[in-house]
Parts: C-alpha cells; sequence; structure tokens
C-alpha cells in the first residue's frame, strides 16, 4: 500500500509541477506582450508632438514624419488595389471551381507557403522584375519607385485573401449555389453576385488583415520603394514609408531620431492594432447577421 | 401562325443567351485560373529571379560558397558560412526557447485555464502575433539588448563562458564546449542569442496559436476516457493529447521555424552584423536575411550577386521548411477526414 500512495503522491506532484510550469510560461508570454506595448506607448507618446505630422523627415531632428505617412498610405493602397481583386477572384477559383482538383489543392498548397514565405525574398524579387528593367530604360539612373514598393506588398498581401476569401466561399452553404444554379443562373454571376455578396464581410476581413499585414512590412520596401526624404505623392518616383523611416532613424546614433522612430513606431503599432481590431469586429458582427 | 414565329424566335433568343452566358462562364473561369497561377508564379519568380541574380556568385565561387567564411568586400571574395550559421543559430535557439513555452501556453489555455479566462487570453497572445516585426526589433535593440548587456550576459559569461571578468574559469566552462559558446569579450547586448530571444518571443504566439487550435481538435471522449481511469490533467496531456496530435505539433514548430529563418527586421537589429565566425552565442554575427537588408542598396557586382545568391539559399529552406510544415498540418487534418 505504501508503494501505491508514493506513486499517487509522484503523479500527483508531477501533474501540479506541469501545471504551474505551463502557467508561467502563459504569464511569461504576457510579461513579454505588455512590456512591449508598454515601452512603445511610453517612449512613444512620450515623443508625440504634432510636428510628427506636419513636417517631413528633410528636417532630420526637427522634422516630423508627414512624408513617410503619406508614402506609407499610397504604397500601403497599391498594394491593396492590386493584391484585391487578384486575391479575391484566386480564393473563389479555389472554393468554386478547384475545390477538389490536383491544381486546386497544389495551389492552395503553395499559397500557405507563400503566406510564410521570406519577405526580403520578395523585395528582391519585385527589384529584379520591375527596379532592374526600368532602370535599365532610363539609362543607369537606379528607379526605386513607390510602385515597386506597392507591388512588393501586393505580394505579401495577396495570399491573406486568397486563404481567407477562399475559406469563407467554402462556408456558404451549398444549397445557395444549388438553388441559384437551378433558377438557370451562369456560374459566373452565382460566383460574383450571390456567394461573393454572402460571404462578403470575411472577405472585407481578409483585406483588413492583409493591410494590417503589410503597414508593418519594412524589408521589402528598403530595395523598391527605397525612401525620400521630401513629400512626394508621384508613385513613379522613390518614396518614403513609416517602417523604412523608423528603421533608418533607429540605426541612428542621435538621440532625438531615436525619439523620432517611436513616435512612428507607436502610430504603427496602434494603427495595425486598431486594424486588426477592426476586422475581428467586422467578423463578429456577420455572424451575428447570419443567426 | 404567328404564337408558332413567336415560339422560334425566343428559342433561339434562349439559345442565344445560353450561349452567351457558356461563353462568359468560360472566360470568367480562365480569369480565376489566372490570377490563381499568379500565386504559383510568384513563387517561381521569386526563387527564378534570386537564383539568376546569384548566377554570378554560384558561378565565381562554386560549392565553396558555401562552406566558405570569408566575407571581404576589398578583395571581393564573399562565402556564405557566416550568414548561413546566424541564420541557423537565431533559429534553433529561437525554437529552443519559443517550443516549450508555447507548449506551456497551449496546455494552460486548452487544460488549464477556467473557462472565462481562454478567451482574452489568446486574444492577448495573437495580439503579440500582430505587431509589426519592426517594433520587435527597436524594442530589442532600445530596450531589450541593454537588459541583456547589463543583467543576463555578466551572469552568462562569468558562470558558463571562457573569458569571464575576473578570469577564473568556472568547472563547467574548463571542461565542456559550454565554455566556448558563451565566451564573449564584447561589450554589447548585441549577439546570435539576444537575436534568438526576440525571435523566441516573435513566434510563441504562431506556434501556441496552432498547438491550441490542434489541441482543441482532440475527442472528448478520448480525453475523458483517460480521465475516467484516474488520470491526472498532465497525463491526459502528455500521453492522450499530444500523442494524437503529434504531426499537427511538428507542423506548428516548422511554420515557427519557417518565421524564424526568414525574419529580417527583428534580427538585423540585435545581431550586430558582424560577417565573421565566431563559435560564442554571446558574440554578434550575421544572419542571411541581415546581411541583405544592410548590404544590398550600397552593393554592386558581385557582392549583388552574392547576396542574390544568399537570398535563393535562405527561400529554397524557408520553402522546405514550410513544405514540411503543411505537410505535417495536413496529416491531422486528414486524420479528422476534412
Amino acid at each position: 500500500m505504501a508503494g501505491n500512495s508514493s506513486l499517487y503522491l509522484r503523479r500527483r506532484f508531477t501533474n501540479a509541477l506541469a501545471l504551474t510550469l505551463s502557467t508561467m510560461a502563459t504569464v511569461l508570454g504576457l510579461v513579454f506582450l505588455a512590456w512591449i506595448l508598454w515601452e512603445t506607448l511610453r517612449q512613444g507618446i512620450g515623443a508625440l508632438t504634432l510636428k510628427l505630422f506636419t513636417k517631413i523627415t528633410a528636417y532630420g531632428e526637427d522634422g516630423g514624419l508627414a512624408n513617410a505617412m503619406v508614402g506609407s498610405f499610397i504604397i500601403n493602397l497599391i498594394g491593396i488595389l492590386i493584391a484585391t481583386p487578384i486575391g479575391v477572384l484566386a480564393g473563389a477559383w479555389l472554393a468554386e471551381y478547384a475545390n477538389r482538383t490536383r491544381l486546386g489543392e497544389s495551389i492552395r498548397f503553395l499559397n500557405d507557403i507563400l503566406l510564410s514565405a521570406p519577405s526580403i525574398v520578395l523585395g528582391l524579387f519585385v527589384y529584379t522584375i520591375i527596379v532592374l528593367p526600368t532602370t535599365a530604360l532610363t539609362s543607369g539612373n537606379t528607379t526605386f519607385s513607390g510602385l515597386a514598393g506597392g507591388v512588393a506588398l501586393a505580394l505579401i498581401a495577396l495570399p491573406v485573401i486568397v486563404r481567407t476569401t477562399d475559406e469563407m466561399l467554402r462556408l456558404v452553404p451549398s444549397t445557395l449555389r444549388e438553388a441559384s444554379l437551378s433558377l438557370g443562373i451562369p456560374q459566373w454571376k452565382l460566383t460574383t453576385q450571390i456567394l461573393m455578396r454572402s460571404a462578403r464581410s470575411g472577405i472585407i476581413t481578409g483585406v483588413l488583415l492583409a493591410l494590417a499585414r503589410i503597414s508593418g512590412e519594412t524589408a521589402p520596401l528598403l530595395f523598391t520603394a527605397f525612401g525620400n526624404n521630401y513629400m512626394t505623392v508621384n508613385p513613379m518616383d522613390k518614396m518614403s514609408s513609416l517602417p523604412q523611416v523608423i528603421y533608418q532613424y533607429a540605426n541612428d546614433p542621435g538621440e532625438a531620431m531615436h525619439a523620432i522612430a517611436w513616435a512612428g513606431a507607436f502610430v504603427l503599432t496602434m494603427f495595425v492594432l486598431l486594424l486588426s481590431l477592426a476586422s475581428r469586429l467586422v467578423l463578429s458582427r456577420s455572424k451575428v447577421s447570419h443567426d | 401562325m404567328q404564337a408558332n414565329v413567336g415560339a422560334v424566335a425566343s428559342t433561339m433568343v434562349q439559345e442565344e443567351r445560353a450561349h452567351r452566358d457558356a461563353r462568359h462562364d468560360r472566360l470568367f473561369s480562365w480569369l480565376l485560373k489566372g490570377c490563381a497561377l499568379l500565386v504559383l508564379a510568384s513563387l517561381l519568380g521569386a526563387a527564378g529571379a534570386t537564383l539568376w541574380g546569384g548566377r554570378h556568385a554560384f558561378g565565381t565561387f562554386g560549392w565553396h560558397f558555401l562552406f566558405s567564411s570569408a566575407w571581404d568586400p576589398g578583395s571581393d571574395t564573399y562565402g556564405a558560412l557566416v550568414p548561413v550559421y546566424g541564420t541557423i543559430a537565431t533559429s534553433v535557439i529561437a525554437l529552443l526557447i519559443a517550443v516549450p513555452i508555447s507548449f506551456g501556453v497551449a496546455l494552460y489555455l486548452s487544460e488549464v485555464a477556467p473557462t472565462w479566462l481562454r478567451t482574452p487570453v489568446a486574444s492577448a497572445i495573437e495580439l503579440l502575433a500582430g505587431i509589426p516585426s519592426i517594433i520587435y526589433g527597436m524594442w530589442g535593440l532600445f530596450i531589450f539588448a541593454p537588459f541583456f548587456a547589463d543583467h543576463i550576459k555578466p551572469w552568462l559569461t562569468n558562470y558558463l563562458g571562457n573569458k569571464p571578468d575576473d578570469g577564473k574559469l568556472s568547472w563547467v566552462a574548463q571542461h565542456t564546449f559550454v565554455g566556448k559558446l558563451f565566451g564573449s569579450d564584447y561589450p554589447f547586448g548585441a549577439s546570435v542569442l539576444t537575436a534568438g530571444i526576440v525571435l523566441a518571443v516573435m513566434i510563441i504566439p504562431f506556434i501556441s496559436s496552432v498547438m491550441r487550435e490542434v489541441f482543441q481538435t482532440v475527442p472528448t471522449r478520448l480525453k475523458e476516457s483517460a480521465y475516467a481511469l484516474g488520470s491526472s490533467t498532465w497525463e491526459v496531456s502528455w500521453d492522450i493529447v499530444l500523442p494524437y496530435t503529434r504531426s499537427a505539433v511538428i507542423g506548428g514548430i516548422f511554420l515557427g521555424l519557417g518565421r524564424a529563418l526568414g525574419e529580417t527586421m527583428a534580427v538585423t537589429f540585435v545581431l550586430g552584423n558582424a560577417m565573421q565566425f565566431s563559435a560564442s552565442i554571446l558574440d554578434p554575427g550575421a544572419s542571411i536575411a541581415s546581411t541583405i537588408a544592410n548590404q544590398f542598396s550600397e552593393a554592386a557586382g558581385l557582392q549583388k550577386s552574392t547576396l542574390m545568391a544568399l537570398a535563393f539559399l535562405l527561400f529554397v529552406v524557408t520553402f522546405i521548411v514550410l513544405l514540411i510544415a503543411r505537410w505535417m498540418l495536413r496529416q491531422l487534418a486528414h486524420k479528422e477526414g476534412r
């Protein structure tokens, strides 16, 4: 009997130890989250000034981030405008036309890989297919451009949109498809006007998630949009973006530059977190309306 | 007669309309297929473009490229060893830290935590995944690296390393390889280990959310049977849940590894960007992504080609890792009949 009770005690001890460690792991994760958010808030709000939004980076320590914010806006807009139609149509193909085919399955599989492919390599890809050819056209002046940056971001946004569209369309009940087809509606109309409409909020969520994902991307912009200390809205011009300026300023030895970088980091983090919050809201509201 | 003509006309209209619809359907399906093939094209294109860009480097250095630790823009000789080693070392450290912690988090969220706490804590951990990597980089550079240099590194170098401040070697440092691993006289916080830790913080939410998701797919019957036989929570998790979800758990870990290998910004800030080989994980190093981010804009000729070649290596390795990850994840989905 004594042996049994010692076994029992050992099992209880192991259990208690494991559960305590698991709780500690969670607390550790939350501590890091709180630490990172707290420092971004503290350092960022401290450096937040009006000139951040009104002055351009050309003034350096006395400047702001106005051109970087405008640049980020334009580059992200280009990225989303390219990736959304392509991604939605590709997702619709996966869900409606190639759901159980071999090609469809392989593309779904590869899309998942593209989802976590290293963004810096995608940046180099766009550098090769856009920046290099246009450079050759303009007799050797390296033609970094906001457009190239937008294309690079589109490549990162694309798999996010493809995946959510695919998943959301497959959630639409098939009775809806059968009912529409039995009325004689062509499949393209069924896809665009009935299925996409009923999966609309899910697709919007995907686009918002993709936007949140690309607005924090830095690496692919370094060799595509490059950066520009002056304000420009011309997508064929070099263009700065918020993450790229943060990267540049954080590597600068000057303390004042670090403060601006923190303020930029704060603005960026808030934007991204609000976006992911918004995407969750869109999705949860749609769930309510379906019931 | 009148009615007949009308009927013929209306059949003709209907047929024409059916033809038009069929044509539109065909065009539409081609359009959709074209868009889907763009996904394939961008993956092939990224591999092709970097291979094309790196052809000079591969041609000049051959197989030697992979094993050479040289990096000298002066004499235009480059080797991939230092950045490749840095990439692998930081990722392995990140996994060693992140995997047990992620397992703990997933276990807590699926078995231990009271039900009302699960959703908010899970959302908070997922919030960590949404923070842009450049923010991790800044936090690493300005907050964590100095903290590491002040509080953690001295302890590691003095008690485990072979270059302690007071010159007195500890037993571990004298008798094992640990001494070399932790020996460093570099005074700052940037190091391979620091980068590994920052990467670990970054991939914990990825791995733990995959683990949590797959833990929830374990049939309740199975778990309750084990509980009914008198198993403890830990025994159910370790002997029932984990074996049932093994392939997906490994898939989740490889997914995290894929992230860690290709991560640029978080690593570039805290790795120190030293292009020389050091056995110590407390010395600064370089990874493929950080080398490209630092040097590409100013590089030309053979150096640029070398960076492209490195990008190709990174892409291929990440592709294989992610392929394994997705395949492993799919195993569980098949088991469930999805």
